[in-house]
């Protein structure tokens, strides 16, 4: 340490810096009267806030630009965007729906826009979990080089499956019409749904990323859970059906019901799937969960993600 | 500095000897240490169940390696200097660039700096998939210009990258290009913005002779606009060209600062050319 101080101190000297009145600065001193700042400091929350702001169109486009560059290889290019959700809806068409014959109380004319409407709404929450555990880890040569408030990743990569999810709809809605569930007025909910669910989906991607940055290791995991959460959530059954049909106790009923993977799957189709799937299917409360899982999981997420801002991309 | 100058205005002041009277700091280090963290890197064995047998006896410093980069580096750089850094590779320039962009943290001593310091690396932010259009704008969002700032400069970035004089390339995907051209978009795009602290990471050494030539002339431009560049590189003839001060860096200390010509005259003369 000592030795090391006088080498920097003598090459010091050997500057041919001009004389002026800051010679006798310490260089803390002559940072304060220059008005300079420390490099690489966290700031606060609403300044994060701000910057974020400031980089919103960076956000969007590169979640865009991500999701172009997806398909960009292929012959048919971005026809791809519906194609894979539309492949995906009949090969659940042919195993469930044909081969199975339907599940529990419900016709096929029910039951195919409820599984194809459970399978994409969870994959829109199951994919920004996985992309937000990479944001940070899988980007690091951009956190390297440029400088951006980091959480500018794992939103973005949200509002990128956000995006796959809207191509998605495009399937649904032709899937709906073909059994027979015509748009209406109930139609307009789906807004307020994808917008709560964007936002939970951010906070998970957020939590995700933090905790993906330190512990890379959870990629690996990450599928398995997923799946276990896929099934606990009714995705491709009704689960109260099933549960109560095996005598569950009233309350696990309802903590499964009330996860947030199932409520926005049940309210997206109550909003969508006009006969066969009502009221009664909901969880009480369904609103009140949507807005709180959502205020939750963005603001924890938001703030657990800010706090370790500093630390992102080092070591 | 400039009240000063301002005050004292009926008594003429002496002209410094150097070009541009470097007197208001823009970049101070102090007493830097940067300390990489390496997992995995220890010698021992590497497969599952030494991995296993690590988690479970719960000592994780056992496969922690720490790399001492950057030993207490002091210096101040002034607003429209050009500060070269040279040294053998591994020498921790590239470390300290990073940690002057405030992309590293310092284990010991601080760095403070005017305004946002950048890395010249906008590559990373750039998608080959995509068309070099789509990675120009892309690529200036990326470095925080505004959608405006990008419209207006997109023109300037793709006739200075010289890409579209053999045919209309910039429509196509950056995969395509040759590994010259890609660069010469790269510098491009990182190059249009006006930075108040700028670094080079050997961008010069990409491109032909001809394009060489036009980004020395952006770098003494970026310079002349109230900035420091900070250039690493060893090709000792461009740190020549458009440097006026050079840092010079062994085994993460600093070995010298002075001129240009007095700091590769004594280098070149350690490392024998």
């Amino acid at each position: 340490m000592s030795t090391v101080s006088e080498t920097t101190h003598d090459s010091a000297v050997a500057m041919s810096a001009p004389p002026s009145p800051d010679d006798g600065l310490t260089p803390a001193q002559l940072a304060h009267k220059y008005g300079l700042s420390q490099s690489g400091a966290r700031p606060g929350l609403f300044e994060y806030v701000r910057q974020l702001w400031d980089r919103r169109h960076f956000i969007a486009a590169f979640s865009s630009a991500k999701l172009t560059a997806q398909y960009s290889q292929a012959k048919l290019g971005q026809v791809w965007q519906v194609a894979t959700p539309l492949l995906n809806a009949l090969v659940y068409f042919f195993i469930f729906g044909l081969l199975m014959g339907g599940r529990g109380s419900m016709k096929n004319d029910v039951y195919i826009p409820f599984l194809v409407t459970g399978v994409f709404v969870f994959t829109f929450t199951q994919s920004s979990a996985m992309a937000g555990v990479r944001a940070i880890a899988g980007n690091l040569g951009l956190v390297r080089a440029l400088h951006f408030p980091r959480a500018s990743l794992p939103i973005s990569f949200a509002l990128q499956q956000l995006q796959q999810l809207l191509f998605s709809m495009i399937v649904l809605f032709l899937i709906l019409v073909g059994f027979g569930h015509y748009p209406s007025w109930s139609w307009l909910l789906i807004f307020p749904t994808l917008a709560l669910q964007y936002v939970f989906n951010t906070g998970l991607a957020l939590v995700m990323a933090r905790a993906g940055a330190k512990t890379p290791d959870l990629a690996q995991l990450l599928p398995f859970i997923m799946r276990t959460w896929m099934y606990a959530s009714g995705v491709m059954y009704n689960l109260t059906e099933q549960l109560r049909g095996k005598h569950a106790p009233e309350w696990l009923i309802n903590t499964l019901a009330s996860n947030p993977a199932s409520v926005y799957i049940d309210l997206m189709r109550f909003s969508l799937i006009n006969h066969g799937f009502n009221k009664a299917d909901l969880p009480p409360h369904v609103w009140a969960l949507a807005l709180g899982w959502a205020v939750v999981a963005g603001a924890l997420g938001f703030v657990y993600f800010w706090k370790a801002e500093e630390r992102y991309g080092r070591g | 500095m400039a009240e000063q100058q301002n005050d004292t205005g009926a008594q003429p002041q002496p002209q410094p000897q150097a070009p541009a009277a470097p007197v208001t700091p823009t970049v101070i280090a102090d007493d830097l240490h940067i300390v990489y963290r390496v997992y995995g890197g220890s010698s021992g064995k590497g497969s599952a169940t030494a991995a296993l047998n690590r988690i479970i006896r719960r000592k994780p410093g056992g496969s922690v390696r720490e790399v001492h980069a950057v030993r207490g580096v002091t210096f101040t750089a002034y607003r429209g200097e050009a500060i070269g850094l040279i040294g053998s590779n591994g020498s921790g320039k590239s470390t300290l660039l990073r940690a002057i962009a405030g992309l590293l943290p310092a284990e010991r001593g601080k760095v403070y700096t005017d305004g946002q310091p950048s890395l010249l690396g906008v590559n990373a932010a750039l998608m080959n998939d995509l068309t070099g259009e789509k990675n120009v704008v892309l690529g200036g969002l990326a470095m925080g210009m505004s959608r405006d700032q990008v419209r207006e400069r997109y023109q300037g970035i793709v006739d200075f990258s010289g890409i579209n004089e053999k045919g209309d390339f910039i429509s196509l995907p950056m995969r395509t290009y040759s590994s010259g051209m890609a660069a010469r978009l790269r510098f491009s795009i990182a190059a249009a913005k006006d930075h108040d602290v700028l670094m080079i990471d050997e961008a010069l050494a990409t491109g032909d002779r001809k394009f060489q030539k036009r980004s020395e002339a952006r770098i003494r431009e970026l310079r002349k606009e109230a900035g420091t560049v900070f250039l690493v590189s060893h090709n000792n003839k461009s740190i020549r060209d458009t440097c006026d001060r050079v840092l010079w860096l062994e085994k993460g200390e600093l070995l010298m600062d002075g001129p240009t010509d007095e700091v590769i005259k004594a280098y070149e003369k350690e490392s024998g050319k």
